[in-house]
C-alpha cells in the first residue's frame, strides 16, 4: 500500500514539474512587459528599469523559472501585482470557500446521482429511467453559467426562496452547489446505472435470488456493494474536478473562492496571482486523481498494489 | 480425418456426398460493405437520427440566416429596446433593440465555426503526434505522451484561460486556446490504435514492399483510425461550443458585438430581472445544439462498433 502510494507520487513528480514549466512558459516567456502594463504611461525609463530589477524581470527566463519552482515548493508563489500581498495567502484565504462549495456540490451529486442510478437500473427503460437519464444528459449539455442564471431567475427573482448571490448563509450555498453538482450528479447516475446493470447479471446475484432473498436486499447488499466500485473512484476524481470547475460558478454567484481569484487576476492582468491560482488548482486535481487511484486499488482486492 | 477440423465442424447428419439444395444459398444475405453496415445500425437508432436532424437544422440556420430574418444582427433600433417576444420579434429584442432571433440565427454560424475549427485543429495536432508517437515508440513516444499527461493534468477551463490571458481575447485566439487544450485526448486514442495496427499484416506487407513511412502512416494506418476520429470529432464539437460559452462569460472569449451565443447570454445577464428572454433563449439553442451533436456522436460510435450490431 505504502509502496503503491509512494510509486504513484514519484510518477507524478515529472507531471508536476511539467505543469509548472508549461504554466510559467505560457505566462512569462511570451512577449509583453508586465512592468509596462502595471505602469501605464508617463513613467520614465529609469523607473521602469528599477522596477524591472526589483522584480528580477531582467534575469534570464530559466533563472526566473527555477526561482518560481523553488518558491512554489516552499509555498511561496510570489506577490500579487495589484493587491501587493503574497499570492499564497490570498489563495489560502479563499480556498475554504471553494472547498465548501465543491463539497456541497459533491454531496448533491451523490445524494441525487446514486439513488437515480439505482432506480434507473432496477426499472430499466421505465418512465423514471428515461427521466433520470434525461436529467443526467441535461446536466452535461448546458453551459454552467446559463443554468446558474436560470436558477437565479427562477428561485431568486420569481420565487424569492433563495438569495441571488453572495456568501453569508447556508442558503447562499444551495444554488451554486446544485448548479455545479448537476453535471457530476448526471455522471454518477449514469455510472451507477450501467455498473449496477452489469453486476446484476453476475452469477452471485442469481444465487442470492435463488436462495430466496428479497429483491431489495439483493440489490442493496449484493448488487450495489459491488457496483459502487467504479462510482466511488469517479466520485473521488470529481471532488477534484469540482474544485477546479468552481471557476464559473464562483463568478456567477459572487463567491470569494480561488476560481474567482483567477478570473479577477485575468481582468486585472495580475500574472503572479493567476499563475498561483492555476497552479494551486492543478496540483489539487493531480493529487485528487492520485487519491482516486489509491482508493480504487484499496477497495478492489483484485488490483495488486505493485 | 485431419486434426485441423474442430468438433463443431464435423458434419453430424447430412452425408457430404449429397449436394445442398440451391435455395439454401439464395437465403443467405448478399455481402454488405462496412459503410452499409454502419448506416444500417445508425438508421435503427432513433436518438441518433434525431441528433443528425438537429445538426442538419443548425447548418440550415447558419447557411440561410439572412433569408430567414428581415433584420440584421447589428441593426440597432432604440425604439424597440428590450421588448418581450412578439409577432414582429419572435424572441424579443435586446438592450440595443436588436432582434434576438436574428442574432441567434447569425450566432449559429459562429457556434458552428467555434465547434468545428478548434476541434479540427486539435485533432490534426493530436492525430499527427499520436501517429508519430505510436509508430516510432521509444523516446519520441515517451516525450509526446508525457506532454499529453501534463496538458491533461490541467483543468481545461483554467488552461484555456491562461492561454487566452497570454494571447489576448479574440475569436481567433480562442481557436488556438481550445486546440492547445484539446489535442492530448486525441493523441492518446490515435497512439493506442497505431500501436495495435502497426503489427498487422498489411503494414508488414507495406514495409516489405518498401513503402515510405509517411505513406504507410497516412494512407494505410490513418484510414483505419477514421471511425474513432469521426466519433471524437463529433463529440468534440459540443465540448468546444460549451467551452466558448464559458470563456466568453469569463470575458476571455469572443468580444462584443460578435453575436456569439455565449456572449448574448452574458449581455442578457444584466437584464435578467427586466428582460430574462435575452439570457434564456440563446442558452436553449446551445443546449439543443450540444444535445444534437452528442446524439449524433453517440449514434456514430455505436454504429461503428461491430460488437453493437444486432
Amino acid at each position: 500500500m505504502k509502496k503503491f502510494i509512494l510509486q504513484r507520487l514519484i510518477v507524478s513528480i515529472p507531471v508536476l514539474v511539467g505543469v509548472t514549466f508549461l504554466l510559467f512558459w505560457l505566462l512569462n516567456v511570451v512577449p509583453g512587459d508586465p512592468v509596462a502594463l502595471m505602469m501605464k504611461e508617463h513613467i520614465s525609463v529609469d523607473v521602469v528599469e528599477r522596477v524591472r530589477q526589483q522584480m528580477h524581470l531582467d534575469d534570464p527566463a530559466w533563472v526566473r523559472y527555477l526561482r518560481f519552482l523553488w518558491g512554489a515548493v516552499r509555498g511561496d508563489l510570489g506577490e500579487s501585482y495589484k493587491l501587493k500581498r503574497p499570492v499564497a495567502d490570498l489563495i489560502l484565504n479563499a480556498f475554504p470557500n471553494t472547498f465548501l462549495l465543491a463539497v456541497a456540490a459533491a454531496l448533491f451529486a451523490w445524494i441525487v446521482g446514486i439513488p437515480a442510478g439505482i432506480v434507473s437500473a432496477v426499472r430499466k427503460y421505465s418512465l423514471s429511467d428515461h427521466f433520470f437519464m434525461g436529467f443526467s444528459l441535461m446536466g452535461v449539455s448546458m453551459p454552467v453559467f446559463w443554468s446558474a442564471l436560470l436558477f437565479q431567475y427562477l428561485f431568486a427573482v420569481k420565487l424569492g426562496w433563495l438569495p441571488v448571490a453572495g456568501f453569508n448563509s447556508w442558503k447562499c450555498l444551495v444554488m451554486p452547489a446544485v448548479v455545479l453538482g448537476w453535471s457530476s450528479a448526471g455522471i454518477v447516475a449514469r455510472l451507477t446505472r450501467s455498473s449496477l446493470l452489469e453486476v446484476m447479471r453476475c452469477d452471485y446475484i442469481r444465487t442470492a435470488r435463488a436462495k430466496g432473498l428479497l429483491g431489495v436486499a439483493v440489490i442493496l447488499r449484493h448488487g450495489l456493494k459491488n457496483a459502487m466500485l467504479p462510482v466511488v473512484t469517479v466520485m473521488a476524481i470529481q471532488v477534484a474536478s469540482l474544485l477546479a470547475g468552481a471557476v464559473i460558478t464562483e463568478s456567477v454567484f459572487n463567491i470569494p473562492g480561488v476560481g474567482r481569484i483567477a478570473v479577477g487576476a485575468i481582468q486585472a492582468r495580475d500574472m503572479p496571482l493567476l499563475q498561483g491560482a492555476v497552479l494551486f488548482e492543478t496540483v489539487l486535481v493531480i493529487f485528487g486523481n492520485l487519491a482516486a487511484d489509491t482508493l480504487y486499488a484499496w477497495l478492489d482486492p483484485r488490483i495488486k498494489f505493485d | 480425418m485431419s486434426k485441423d477440423i474442430r468438433p463443431d465442424e464435423i458434419p453430424l447428419s447430412a452425408p457430404s456426398s449429397v449436394p445442398f439444395p440451391a435455395e439454401e444459398f439464395e437465403a443467405v444475405e448478399p455481402p454488405t460493405s462496412f459503410l452499409k453496415d454502419v448506416w444500417q445500425a445508425y438508421r435503427n437508432n432513433r436518438m441518433a437520427l434525431g441528433g443528425a436532424l438537429g445538426v442538419a437544422l443548425l447548418v440550415f440556420m447558419a447557411v440561410f440566416a439572412p433569408l430567414l430574418t428581415p433584420y440584421g444582427p447589428f441593426d440597432i433600433d432604440l425604439d424597440v429596446m428590450t421588448l418581450p417576444p412578439s409577432a414582429a420579434h419572435w424572441l424579443g429584442t435586446d438592450q440595443f433593440g436588436r432582434d434576438l432571433l436574428t442574432r441567434i440565427l447569425y450566432g449559429s454560424r459562429i457556434s458552428l465555426v467555434i465547434g468545428i475549427v478548434p476541434t479540427l485543429l486539435s485533432m490534426a495536432i493530436g492525430t499527427t503526434l499520436g501517429l508519430v508517437g505510436g509508430w516510432y515508440g521509444g523516446k519520441i513516444d515517451y516525450a509526446i505522451m508525457r506532454l499529453a499527461d501534463i496538458v491533461l493534468a490541467f483543468p481545461s477551463v483554467l488552461l484555456a484561460m491562461v492561454v487566452m490571458y497570454t494571447l489576448g481575447a479574440s475569436l481567433f485566439n480562442l481557436f488556438i486556446a481550445l486546440a492547445v487544450v484539446g489535442w492530448a485526448g486525441t493523441s492518446r486514442v490515435v497512439r493506442s490504435q497505431v500501436i495495435s495496427l502497426r503489427e498487422k499484416e498489411f503494414v508488414e506487407a507495406c514495409r516489405a514492399m518498401g513503402v515510405k513511412t509517411p505513406v504507410i502512416l497516412f494512407r494505410h494506418i490513418l484510414p483505419n483510425c477514421l471511425p474513432s476520429l469521426i466519433v471524437l470529432f463529433t463529440l468534440g464539437i459540443p465540448g468546444a461550443i460549451l467551452s466558448e460559452a464559458s470563456l466568453s462569460f469569463l470575458g476571455v472569449g469572443a468580444q462584443p458585438p460578435t453575436p456569439s451565443w455565449g456572449l448574448i447570454i452574458v449581455s442578457g445577464k444584466e437584464f435578467l430581472f427586466s428582460a430574462p428572454w435575452i439570457a434564456i433563449a440563446p442558452g436553449v439553442f446551445i443546449l439543443l445544439t450540444v444535445l444534437a451533436f452528442n446524439f449524433l456522436g453517440d449514434g456514430l460510435r455505436d454504429a461503428f462498433d461491430p460488437y453493437m450490431k444486432p
